[in-house]
């Protein structure tokens, strides 16, 4: 081998390795891989079961702050009012993935404020019903929405006891990465499943509730902190006759 | 040495069509800010990028939102975040603004660009 040959293979090297993680198909090109952080490389599985408890004695009312950190995260605060529609429309109408409600008994006259949102049923009527397939519960338990195959029939709106999933009427011209949204689909709360895949342990609303109300985890783990809590406290699932076996559960209702 | 001349040469000619259907408004991408402008090739060769970055991307899609694989080289995520260019004020021009890296081809293809009614169109950071 003569001695250019040999610098221009030296030289060569010096160019691949300058590159992290790029692959070399022809000389002179490089594939490039990309970076991230440590998102997930393998399929969901049914290991884990993803879940919540809501501690309704905690929940204080007037308190908003879960609904504006789920907005936030998930770019619901980036949607504008559809031009020519009224106030009243757009807030009968407009998307959101947790709904705060107030429960009074009629006997005692106790009332009981508390978050809610998809309960990511085991057994959900939304998928159920769904035309497409586009409504469909994720090997870890999230419920969610294939926005690609949605079509919009809002069936599963209709089906849904918990009247938990909001139509997009109107373009969006403001999306964030993580949550795409357009019109004609129907979304929901999907347990920030952006974090769940890129190695989050909590949600935008627990990390948001400053009275502790909300405890999120793996339902099947009986060490994480919302199966401890759950064994501990007496829970409730909402509308329990459905036996739709939610993974969103409340204590004193 | 042949083969890299062939690309440039493929690089000039894409540069040059991409300018011609660029319109002198504000805000018009700068080359050379993005990423991928200063990258020989994309996750796969040119070639194949060309003719089937649709199928990739199509592929990822239904792989990520079902079964949560993310780790992935052919995200949608990840093309705007490379090739998304900069105006003369350093701020990210849309990559489906006209003339630019998706919009520039698709327009000249007339192809529809269906992916942006929903996806950013520049990376938000979350």
């Amino acid at each position: 081998m003569s001695q250019p040959t040999n610098q221009q293979r030296r030289a060569f090297l010096a160019e691949v390795t300058g590159v992290a993680a790029a692959t070399v198909v022809a000389p002179g090109v490089l594939l490039q891989s990309v970076a991230n952080a440590a998102p997930r490389d393998t399929a969901v599985t049914d290991d884990v079961r993803y879940g919540m408890l809501i501690d309704t004695t905690k929940c204080a009312d007037g308190c908003s702050d879960c609904v504006s950190a789920c907005d936030k995260e998930n770019g619901l605060d980036l949607m504008e009012k559809p031009e020519g529609a009224s106030d009243e429309l757009w807030e009968m109408q407009r998307p959101r993935w947790i709904r705060q409600v107030k429960l009074r008994n009629n006997l005692t006259g106790r009332v009981t404020s508390l978050p809610m949102m998809c309960q990511h049923c085991e057994k959900p009527p939304c998928v159920d019903v769904c035309p497409t397939g586009a409504s469909f519960r994720r090997a870890d338990g999230i419920v969610m929405v294939d926005r690609h195959t949605c079509i919009g029939c809002r069936y599963c709106m209709m089906a849904c006891p918990y009247n938990a999933r909001s139509f997009i009427h109107e373009n969006v011209q403001l999306k964030t990465t993580a949550t795409p949204r357009g019109k004609g689909c129907v979304e929901s709360c999907n347990l920030c499943v952006q974090r769940r895949d890129n190695g989050g342990t909590t949600t935008a609303c627990q990390d948001a509730c400053k009275h502790g109300a909300i405890v999120f985890g793996d339902l099947k783990d009986p060490n994480s902190a919302v199966s401890q809590a759950m064994a501990k406290y007496p829970t409730v699932q909402i509308r329990a006759d459905l036996q739709l076996n939610t993974g969103v559960r409340y204590t004193d209702v | 040495m042949k083969r890299k001349s062939g690309f440039s040469l493929l690089l000039v000619l894409c540069l040059g069509l991409l300018g011609g259907l660029g319109t002198a408004q504000a805000g018009e991408g700068v080359e050379g800010t993005a990423r991928a402008d200063k990258l020989d090739a994309c996750v796969a060769p040119t070639a194949t990028m060309r003719r089937s970055h649709f199928e990739l991307i199509k592929h990822q899609r239904d792989v990520t939102v079902h079964l949560g694989i993310r780790k992935t080289d052919n995200s949608l995520a990840g093309c705007v975040d490379c090739h998304v260019r900069k105006d003369a004020q350093g701020k990210q021009v849309p990559v489906n603004a006209p003339g630019e890296f998706c919009a520039g081809c698709h327009e000249y293809a007339g192809a529809s660009l269906d992916c942006f009614t929903c996806h950013a169109t520049k990376p938000t950071g979350n």
